[in-house]
């Protein structure tokens, strides 16, 4: 890890140690192993995206480090507290899944937390405005979750993430749901927060293109249960965008993930049909 | 659901009830245990049986009539798409009224007795099982009809041999709550202007504050309207499994 | 192609216009019915003389209780229940067949306990709005999207805060729908249970016009609660189209 490049390498946000989960046993069937071991440490201010076969557990692996679900074995420490059943201050979650609320407004949606944490009105207005304006969603204030598209529904969750400025911020598969293109441009806008907020970002995806393009390093999965079976530095710089897609680099950076990949999901699908 | 799960519901109110007869006492309530012996002294009562009789006769024709009626009603308005439209918000509004304000109306055009008593336990069914017939009709996914065309078949037979079995379980959902909504029109009826019948039972013991009658009569009712009820629910949930 | 609207419209006045014909014609004799034009005219004398305005009052009054009870109640009943999962599905069976039961039935019961006062009609319509409630409170709950719930966790939210501003809010529609039921059924209870055996309200002055064939009053009674709770129904169900509508999910 190149200390210039990823982050404060000094400072080690997130760490975990010996991650695993495992489902109890259903009737008759035995344990499903779901997770791990996992080894993991977040350097501050990085930016890591998780790829892996459909099943590996990548989304369990960003419960866990939220406080979502509790580890079967292992720990994770975040800001040198350990994780435990709670979701810990300063952790900002976005998912695939609209969790816009339907019945709020753009504006209240984006308020909520800062209205949650008791904050003054004026102070809400004055942060959530620049957060609606930082997501391009000024024109739609007003509007209903309901009138919205998708992108725009995704935008008004990260817009409501991000005004807490929380200092890690994980995000499962957010753009899943979208088109392509509106997908590359949510990149750039990911890029341009990370910057801005300057936190640290776990993004799971299953867009390797999306990975490689935007992530300081790429932790690769392998099939259920999920281990790293290699973490990919890209070397990028700090001011990238979605144009980094031309670097000579990127393509074999992409390429390399693949050919990890390609067996472990091969295997994932086996599995799926009912080869063991 | 477990077989067990009904039961510990049925032991559930049966204790609650008890608790609750040791709570208030003689005054207001009789035991389970009372409640069901005088039940069964009622039922080999030789003068109880012909109450039973008028009140089954009365409602077992309301309910074919509200059946006969609503599936044809239901079934002719959910075969055109305007009609639905229109009489849609007609019949959700005669559902909703109190129907028991027209029972007078009836009692003018029919005078008391019988057919009174079945007019108005009909009038409490036809308008779910129109409802409910409507939108079984209603609902019919076109990728049948279509089929029925794919394969020649000819109106009557996609009738009988498709679409029937396509809206029946929606239909048999809007029968069970039309014989629950009949059976309440019945009594109903018997318990404002009858001389015969276990509403007028149960109101004339209710003018002699007979407890024991009143809530003998009272299990008696709850008890045969909930088990055809499961009956007819468990028929229910079988058809909609199928779907 | 006519608008459904109006040919319900003009459907309606086709058998009102009917029914005033066959009555002005002796088809129907007067001792059965009256013509509508009559019906209104006498509503409209009883309206303006106040006759029966305690007795209007009183009933309102008494459906009015009986809907906040069933709401106040229902909603707590069904919050609590659907975060009980098990003992939930104990009482499952019950919400299946609980409007199988002739409730009316219980009536009589009620009477001998609580005397002929407002209270056993009070009871009748809030046993039957109540369950419609509980079942609705149940669905909408039911609905809530399982991403609302992990959001409202980083949001470090808690049970209680978490219920009030994001599960209830979210359920807020179908609660509605619950209400609309509430009042059908209150009135529904209110009014029947006037009928059977009552000492004011409107149920009770139809039942006693009725039982001295007094057609106008009864007839334009009978015409208030028609058009009061259709009207009233009615309303909440469009307001229910709409509410539903804003939401997508």
């Amino acid at each position: 890890m190149t200390a210039d490049r990823a982050g404060d390498a000094s400072q080690v946000h997130v760490s975990l140690r010996n991650i695993t989960r495992v489902y109890p046993a259903q009737a008759g069937q035995p344990d499903v192993h779901a997770l791990g071991p996992i080894d993991l440490d977040l350097t501050k201010g990085e930016f890591f995206a998780v790829v892996g076969p459909s099943g590996c557990g990548k989304s369990t692996l960003l419960d866990v480090i939220a406080g979502l679900a509790r580890p079967s074995a292992g720990e994770g420490v975040f800001e040198g507290r350990r994780i435990d059943g709670d979701v810990p201050d300063g952790i900002g979650a976005v998912f695939q899944d609209d969790a816009s609320f339907p019945w709020l407004t753009v504006f209240d949606n984006i308020a909520f937390g800062l209205r949650h944490a008791g904050h003054g009105e004026a102070e809400v207005r004055a942060q959530a405005t620049y957060a609606l304006e930082f997501m391009g969603l000024k024109d739609f204030a007003r509007a209903y979750p309901a009138q919205l598209s998708g992108g725009m529904r995704q935008r008004v969750c990260i817009a409501r993430t991000l005004v807490l400025k929380p200092r890690l911020i994980l995000l499962d598969e957010p753009f899943g749901a979208l088109d392509q293109q509106t997908r590359l441009l949510m990149g750039d806008e990911l890029l341009r927060l990370w910057r801005e907020t300057r936190a640290t970002i776990l993004l799971i995806t299953h867009a390797l293109d999306e990975a490689t393009m935007l992530a300081d390093r790429v932790g690769v999965m392998s099939a259920r249960p999920g281990r790293f079976l290699e973490i990919v530095t890209t070397h990028w710089p700090r001011d990238r965008d979605s144009t980094i897609v031309s670097n000579e680099a990127f393509g074999r950076l992409t390429s390399r993930i693949w050919a990890l990949l390609r067996g472990e999901s091969l295997r994932a699908l086996g599995r799926e049909q009912g080869v063991a | 659901m477990k077989a067990r799960d009904p039961v510990l519901l049925i032991l559930i109110l049966v204790a609650a009830w008890q608790v609750l007869y040791l709570a208030v006492g003689d005054v207001a309530l009789r035991s389970p245990a009372r409640t069901v012996q005088t039940m069964a002294a009622m039922l080999g009562d030789a003068r109880f049986l012909p109450h039973v009789w008028e009140t089954l006769l009365a409602f077992a024709q309301a309910f074919a009539i509200a059946v006969a009626v609503g599936l044809l009603v239901g079934v002719s308005i959910g075969a055109s798409r305007l009609a639905g439209e229109v009489a849609e918000p007609i019949l959700v509004a005669l559902y909703s009224i109190p129907k028991v304000t027209l029972y007078p109306i009836i009692l003018l055009i029919f005078g008391i007795g019988m057919p009174a008593k079945v007019a108005f336990g009909a009038i409490h069914g036809i308008v779910p099982i129109a409802i409910f017939a409507m939108n079984a009709i209603r609902n019919i996914n076109p990728i049948y009809l279509k089929t029925g065309r794919v394969l020649r078949l000819s109106p009557a037979e996609t009738a009988s041999k498709i679409l029937i079995r396509a809206a029946l379980p929606e239909i048999v959902t809007g029968i069970r709550v039309g014989f629950a909504l009949t059976l309440i029109g019945t009594l109903l009826g018997e318990m404002f202007g009858a001389q015969r019948g276990l509403g007028y039972l149960l109101m004339q013991a209710m003018s002699l504050h007979n407890m024991e009658t009143i809530m003998a009569l009272t299990l008696l009712l709850v008890l045969f309207a909930a088990s055809v009820s499961a009956v007819l629910l468990a028929l229910d949930r079988q058809l909609h499994q199928r779907v | 192609m006519k608008s459904p609207g109006l040919l319900r419209a003009g459907l309606i006045l086709l058998a009102v216009g009917a029914l005033e014909v066959l009555c002005r014609t002796g088809i129907i004799p007067s001792l059965t019915a009256i013509p509508p034009s009559a019906m209104v005219a006498s509503l409209v004398e009883i309206l303006r003389s106040g006759r029966f305005a305690a007795d209007i009052v009183a009933t309102l009054r008494n459906v009015s209780i009986s809907i906040a009870a069933a709401m106040l109640v229902g909603v707590l009943i069904g919050t609590t229940l659907q975060s009980l999962p098990a003992t939930r599905r104990i009482f499952d069976p019950l919400f299946a067949t609980y409007y199988a039961i002739p409730l009316y039935a219980f009536y009589p019961l009620l009477i001998v306990i609580f005397g002929l006062g407002d209270l056993p009609q009070v009871a009748i319509g809030f046993l039957l709005a109540v369950m419609a409630v509980i079942i609705n409170t149940l669905n909408g709950l039911d609905r809530v999207p399982k991403v609302l719930l992990k959001a409202a966790r980083v949001h470090r939210l808690g049970p209680v805060k978490t219920a009030l501003k994001v599960r209830l809010p979210f359920a807020a529609p179908y609660i509605f729908t619950g209400f609309k039921l509430a009042v059908a059924y209150s009135f529904i209870g209110v009014i029947g249970a006037e009928f059977i055996t009552s000492n004011r309200g409107i149920g009770y002055e139809i039942s006693f016009a009725y039982n001295n064939f007094d057609n106008p009053v009864m007839y334009a009674l009978i015409l208030f609660v028609l058009v009061v709770v259709t009207t009233i129904n009615m309303s909440l169900y469009v307001w229910e189209k709409r509410l539903l509508a804003r939401r997508l999910r």
